[in-house]
């Protein structure tokens, strides 16, 4: 309520997100304010439009138990308090064939001739709070939701033992309209499953809602049965344990084991579930006037687009990814970028509201400074190089390179703030026309350099990427894991910043063995710049194999920060390896490195002086 | 000494037993004296401690260093520390480096005193290589708008918007549904208070 009312807040309901780019502290935004067909201003919700409509359709907010008009109100405590007619319902406007609901209203704010409007503004911040969807289990069939009406959903219980629900809170089962005296809740329904049905995480609040409608329930009439079918109950929180045990007090059971399947007797509409109680091993059958699915929570499936425009990856569960999963957990990875409720994972309302505090705390440190310092290390455009051919454009995880021509051969532009640093650009780069500071090629290759003009048989270069393989490598030490002598490592910011020519430089300078290091493809830090990496490594192995050298000596691995195991296993793997690279082996490399590059060079010469000879003797060069 | 004006120092850390208690500090710091444009070498107990950075400081200050190389722990653990450190004297962060010689050497050849001695020189050489080519950056500052936009108008978009609206700010609450509420809306009672939902 406090939201509609606020002065500085703009509340634009019925609206959707038409486009969202820019970068940290500068945003722009196009909403859609989809059209309601009724003055959201004049409309005093007086329900006479509603009373002459003659449409009569289910009720989506409860859950089709109801029904509604065609002009309605979303719900009675709805913000704002204002109708809507919906288009598809409605007999149609156009020409107008009713239009009984426009004559009735003394206000004349129903106008069919209203028009979606297009709404521009720019912002600093954005918190993304576009929540979750709860999970569909018509697809377990053994349950038989949908077959069975005396099946429902967790979702449509907390509807029908509303005092706003269809039945105003007289509790009744849908077959019979009677009050239901034996009641099932099945547990983890679309949540800890692996196969393939549902999905394999926790949903955190099926557990205690469960609980908490038992109570209700056993508070309507305390006579009822009750019994809770259940893997674990997850009662974490504060005052969790404690209404989880009044639960069992009132007399509500709780039976370890989730039921195989359900069935329903054809003539009393009773449903029978069979399950095997896990804690006195026995097999057993109950029958039931009622049966509820508790639930899991699932991402949203709508929020795609808001993803993309805004770089945001998923993690494999399908909730967006946090910048950081205990440091920074309300901060997206794109800056300016912050998340509040079950967007980022599942939550209750507790978690909810104190992310969403988290989320306005952490937006205001950054517009109550006012201003940004952004990290040196971006990359910069050598305009003179580049050709404007737009490979960096395309590869930037962050949207940060823009424009580019190659027919106008006008350069690409980079917009510093929305750099991260990763470097992918300046890897795909081919006309050496992108610098990133701080991890220059020069940089890099003296460093390869350095490692090799002694003992380079005795070397493995390591590429890690700094936020999760180099600290894979640091978790290895710290935890004391021994490993052989021969790895040095070149740390990069991301492994998307690891330049083709950095391996085969490295290669043509004698190394035995290179390594190529970075996140998990969920886990990198920019996004997605490692499918970068890994087409890049991909292109090497194919290369390498037409030069006649061996393509395992180029090895890729993904090694997490928490990963020292593997990292001490990649290191032993990539000894072994390296003890049997050759001095001839090394020899004949170098060779045939050293024949490609002449050759390429001579060819981009002769194409130089070919482009020269067009431009100076146009007739000749054709000739 | 040098001709391209170049002037680097190397700060040996023996992390009290952590790094000295695995290899020879004294070796490294020796053989970092010796490559090309180093004009100081120091080992320090703690490098990363008040007197070890006023060390650096001091050092900085002396030899006039425009380099600076710490060979001690992951930068992921001090690369900010020593920063900070060299530019409170006036260099540039950006030209310190960090050789990692004990998360990557120390602590993983434990038992081989000569192995990881050779490789600390080699790590310390490849640093002070990098270092060498190493360039003062300017972190740039940009404009931050005041206004928010807050997208979803559940439990969760709700609170964060009368937090920022309370707090000052403009906030623009879009909300895809005809009303705000989301799911929360759709619930009885909530847990553990067992109160209404709306």
């Amino acid at each position: 309520m406090d939201v509609g009312r606020h002065p500085r807040v703009n509340l634009l309901t019925f609206s959707e997100i038409e486009d969202i780019s820019g970068y940290i502290g500068n945003f722009q935004v196009t909403v859609r304010k989809k059209v309601r067909f009724v003055d959201e201003a004049e409309c005093n919700a007086c329900a006479e439009c509603e009373k002459v409509c003659p449409m009569v359709v289910p009720d989506e907010f409860q859950l089709g138990f109801s029904s509604r008009k065609a002009i309605y109100m979303p719900f009675p405590q709805a913000v704002p308090s204002v109708y809507i007619l919906n288009e598809s319902d409605c007999l149609g406007h156009n020409p107008i064939a009713c239009g009984k609901c426009a004559d009735v209203c003394e206000k004349d704010c129903i106008d069919f001739d209203m028009k979606d409007e297009i709404i521009e503004f720019e912002v600093g911040a954005v918190i993304v709070a576009t929540g979750m969807e709860v999970y569909d289990p018509t697809e377990l069939d053994e349950y038989g939701y949908t077959r069975y009406e005396n099946v429902i959903t967790s979702m449509e219980l907390e509807r029908l033992i509303s005092a706003g629900g269809p039945t105003e809170g007289h509790f009744i089962r849908p077959t019979d309209q009677n009050t239901p005296k034996r009641i099932a809740f099945i547990q983890c329904v679309g949540s800890r499953t692996l196969n393939g049905k549902g999905n394999p995480y926790c949903s955190t609040i099926c557990c205690m809602n469960t609980i908490k409608n038992s109570l209700l329930l056993k508070d309507h009439n305390p006579d009822i049965d009750i019994k809770v079918f259940y893997m674990d109950i997850r009662a974490y929180g504060k005052g969790f344990e404690d209404l989880y045990q009044r639960s069992k007090q009132a007399g509500v059971q709780y039976i370890r084991g989730i039921p195989g399947e359900a069935y329903e007797n054809p003539t009393t509409k009773n449903i029978s579930l069979t399950v095997e109680d896990t804690i006195t091993g026995s097999l057993e059958e109950h029958e039931f006037d009622l049966v509820v699915l508790a639930l899991g929570v699932i991402p949203r499936h709508d929020t795609e687009f808001i993803r993309k425009n805004l770089s945001l990856s998923k993690t494999e569960d399908g909730f967006l990814m946090e910048s950081h999963p205990k440091l920074r957990p309300v901060d997206a990875p794109t800056g300016g970028v912050f998340f509040a409720g079950c967007v980022e994972s599942p939550k209750d309302i507790k978690e909810s509201v104190t992310q969403a505090g988290a989320a306005a705390a952490r937006a205001q440190i950054l517009l109550n400074a006012g201003k940004i310092s952004v990290e040196a290390i971006t990359s910069e455009c050598l305009t003179d190089f580049c050709t404007g051919c737009g490979v960096c454009v395309k590869v930037c995880p962050f949207n940060a390179i823009t424009g580019g021509d190659a027919k106008l051969k006008i350069p690409v532009e980079m917009i510093e703030a929305a750099c991260k640093g990763c470097g992918t650009c300046a890897a795909e780069c081919n006309f050496d026309a992108i610098l990133m500071r701080h991890f220059e090629d020069a940089q890099i290759i003296a460093q390869i350099d350095a490692v090799l003009d002694e003992n380079p048989m005795e070397k493995i270069i390591v590429f890690a990427c700094n936020w999760c393989s180099y600290a894979g490598a640091d978790l290895a030490g710290l935890s004391r894991l021994q490993y052989p002598l021969s790895q040095r490592v070149i740390r990069t910011m991301c492994s998307g910043r690891v330049d083709s020519k950095f391996i085969l430089h490295a290669f043509e300078n004698g190394a035995p063995i290179v390594l190529v290091s970075g996140c998990h493809f969920a886990d990198c830090h920019y996004i997605d710049a490692n499918r970068w990496t890994q087409k890049r490594v991909d292109k090497l192995w194919d290369k390498l194999e037409k030069l006649g050298i061996r393509p395992e000596r180029l090895q890729l691995e993904w090694i997490s920060a928490a990963e020292g195991q593997k990292w001490v296993k990649t290191m032993n793997e990539l000894e072994e390896m390296r003890i049997q690279v050759t001095q001839e082996e090394i020899e004949h490399t170098i060779k045939m490195l050293k024949e490609d590059r002449d050759r390429a060079e001579r060819k981009s010469k002769a194409k130089k002086s070919l482009t020269d000879l067009i431009k100076k003797e146009p007739v000749k060069a054709i000739a | 000494m040098t001709n391209n004006g170049l002037r680097i120092g190397v700060f040996v850390c023996e992390c009290g037993s952590n790094i000295a208690g695995s290899l020879d500090c004294d070796a490294v710091r020796d053989y970092a004296a010796t490559l090309p444009d180093v004009v100081c070498a120091v080992k320090n107990r703690y490098t990363c401690s008040e007197p070890g950075q006023k060390e650096i400081k001091k050092y900085i200050k002396e030899h006039n260093l425009n380099r600076i190389v710490v060979a001690s722990c992951t930068p992921r653990m001090h690369e900010i520390t020593f920063r900070k450190c060299v530019s409170e004297v006036g260099l540039n962060p950006y030209l310190m480096d960090m050789a990692n010689i004990r998360e990557h050497c120390s602590w993983t050849h434990l038992n081989n005193w000569d192995g990881a001695t050779e490789k600390a020189k080699d790590i310390v050489k490849i640093t002070v290589a990098r270092t060498r080519l190493l360039q003062p950056q300017t972190e740039t500052e940009i404009p931050v708008l005041k206004d928010v936009l807050v997208i979803g108008g559940g439990i969760a978009g709700i609170q964060t918007s009368l937090d920022l609206a309370d707090a000052g700010y403009q906030v623009h609450l879009v909300e895809k549904e005809a009303s705000i509420g989301g799911i929360m809306a759709r619930l009885d009672k909530t847990f553990p208070t067992m109160d209404c939902s709306i």
